[in-house]
């Protein structure tokens, strides 16, 4: 079985952002809440650089963790996924999450937040697959259908990776040995508890 | 003359073309490196154990890229604050039943003289029994956060524990607004009779009246009492603040703030049952005759005397040395 992750080559990424409009198009996530964002560290200076990121799928996930009514799931491929029927928001998630990944509709409305919302690799929900129900709260299931998240498929530059984390720290383990450089992997060892030698 | 030009023309070339090569050689030498002052993430996260950067949409906060210390407050929440909310609660609940097994409900040594007088007004009452009712509301919705998923959701299953405790949330997040009222009441109602004083030292010394065998004089409110006041002040006015500071997020800090939040709120929460446990347990069945005074809001006259036998005499001395009033007017 795949271990699904996702890896940002903050080398080629040139922040078009589009990684963040793809996400906010095929899952019809709505105003104000942004699954994935580009965010460029020491903008302007020499070594800057832009990482794109969004839920990480981490091992061992804290957000999973912490959550008061264990709505959060992992599925076979290593995806973290949760269930917005039992989330209640109460942020908890969001106080434990390394990447600012969860996200809620209702920021700041007395402690109502709404259900929380977050990346789900294109996998969708508990819902049956590809389901009315699931595309409503989850967005798209492009995993069920045999497709990878669509923020890596279309990105121009190739820089962002999504699929099993054997595969994709091999081809850029590869890119590394080829141009003789790398930044390394953005938030592996955080999420995963691991980096790619380069 | 011909023969001279052209050997010019060709120094002239070789020289130029010499000096290109020898210029473009160490830029062809050295292999480019964009790396060499490139962010580094291990580094960036040593420095400051978060990393921030810009983000072109509108939300700003979403520019902290990456920030581990959700890790610490996971153990905190996960392994540390189970630890102290079980050895405050289980443990102040097995002091409590030890101690009324050994010692029973402290009884009225000289009876019931059948006189009773006013402790508490209807408004200290009112004040008392809010901020009480909110207190078990928000205590029991709270620990269900903490205590919840491993004791209660095994015994009921996921969709009715989410269903309880999105309604105990809703409770927890409103309830809190009567409870600040009331302990802000509470603080201004009766910080009169809680200022620390000599009478305390010596009420200390000798026990109190529950752990010791004796009454020591005591005003209005006596040293355990003031204790009790305090903590409700200070503990009731700190789970406000840091509650509210997660209630209406990013008002007031980013997440590093809401960790410490919930941590000084959670703490501070446990420990304030504890204490309000040992505070039920003398309030009912630890001591004869205290339930009264919140209960009626009239104590017996003996009771009085011997628990709170300065605040007798003041009141006393304040009706005019007037024999209390008997609380029931018999029919002439």
């Amino acid at each position: 079985m795949a271990r699904m992750k996702f890896l940002c080559d903050a080398d080629r990424c040139i922040e078009c952002n589009a990684c963040v409009t793809a996400c906010k198009n095929e899952h019809e996530v709505p105003w104000g809440i942004n699954r994935r964002r580009v965010v460029t560290i020491e903008d302007g200076k020499p070594g800057e650089r832009s990482i794109s990121m969004a839920c990480m799928h981490c091992t061992d996930a804290p957000c999973s963790a912490v959550c008061p009514v264990n709505c959060f799931y992992t599925t076979a491929d290593g995806v973290v996924l949760h269930s917005k029927d039992l989330c209640i928001g109460c942020g908890y998630c969001f106080y434990a999450c390394p990447f600012g990944a969860p996200q809620y509709p209702k920021v700041g409305n007395f402690g109502s937040r709404g259900k929380m919302d977050k990346c789900t690799f294109c996998a969708g929900g508990p819902e049956a697959d590809g389901s009315k129900e699931e595309y409503e709260k989850y967005g798209a299931n492009r995993l069920a259908e045999g497709k990878l998240p669509l923020c890596a498929e279309m990105c121009s530059t190739k820089s962002l990776l999504a699929g099993d984390g054997e595969v994709i720290a091999k081809i850029y383990k590869e890119r590394v040995m080829k141009r003789g450089y790398g930044s390394g992997a953005w938030g592996w060892k955080t999420a995963y508890r691991e980096t790619i030698e380069s | 003359m011909t023969r001279l030009a052209r050997f010019v023309r060709l120094a002239i070339g070789a020289s130029a073309l010499l000096l290109l090569v020898t210029a473009a050689a160490p830029s062809m030498a050295q292999q480019v490196n964009p790396t060499a002052s490139a962010v580094k993430e291990q580094q960036l996260l040593q420095e400051l154990n978060r990393i921030q950067g810009r983000v072109s949409i509108p939300d700003q906060r979403s520019g902290v890229l990456e920030q581990p210390a959700g890790r610490e407050w996971r153990k905190f929440r996960n392994v540390t604050l189970r630890w102290i909310g079980g050895i405050a609660i289980v443990g102040m609940l097995a002091l409590l039943i030890i101690f009324y097994l050994s010692r029973g409900m402290v009884r009225l040594q000289s009876g019931r003289s059948g006189r009773t007088i006013v402790r508490f007004t209807s408004y200290e009452r009112f004040v008392h029994w809010m901020t009480a009712t909110c207190f078990i509301v928000l205590a029991i919705s709270g620990l269900n956060v903490t205590f919840g998923r491993p004791l209660l959701l095994p015994l009921i299953g996921h969709e009715a524990f989410s269903a309880w405790s999105q309604w105990a949330k809703y409770a927890h997040n409103y309830l809190s607004f009567p409870f600040t009222i009331g302990v802000l009441l509470i603080f201004v109602m009766w910080i009169a009779g809680n200022i620390p004083n000599r009478v305390d030292v010596d009420w200390l010394k000798r026990g109190g009246g529950i752990v010791g065998h004796d009454h020591p004089p005591a005003y209005r409110f006596n040293a355990g009492q003031k204790a009790v006041y305090w903590i409700v002040v200070v503990g009731g006015l700190l789970v406000s603040a840091t509650g509210y500071e997660l209630m209406f997020p990013f008002y007031l800090s980013g997440i590093e703030g809401m960790q410490i939040a919930q941590m000084v709120h959670a703490i501070v929460a446990v420990l304030f049952v504890g204490v309000m446990l040992a505070h039920i347990y003398i309030g009912t069945i630890g001591m004869e005759g205290a339930f009264e005074a919140m209960g009626s809001g009239t104590v017996d006259v003996n009771w009085a005397r011997e628990h709170h036998s300065l605040w007798l005499d003041e009141e006393n001395a304040r009706t005019d040395g007037a024999r209390p009033q008997p609380s029931v007017t018999a029919a002439e």
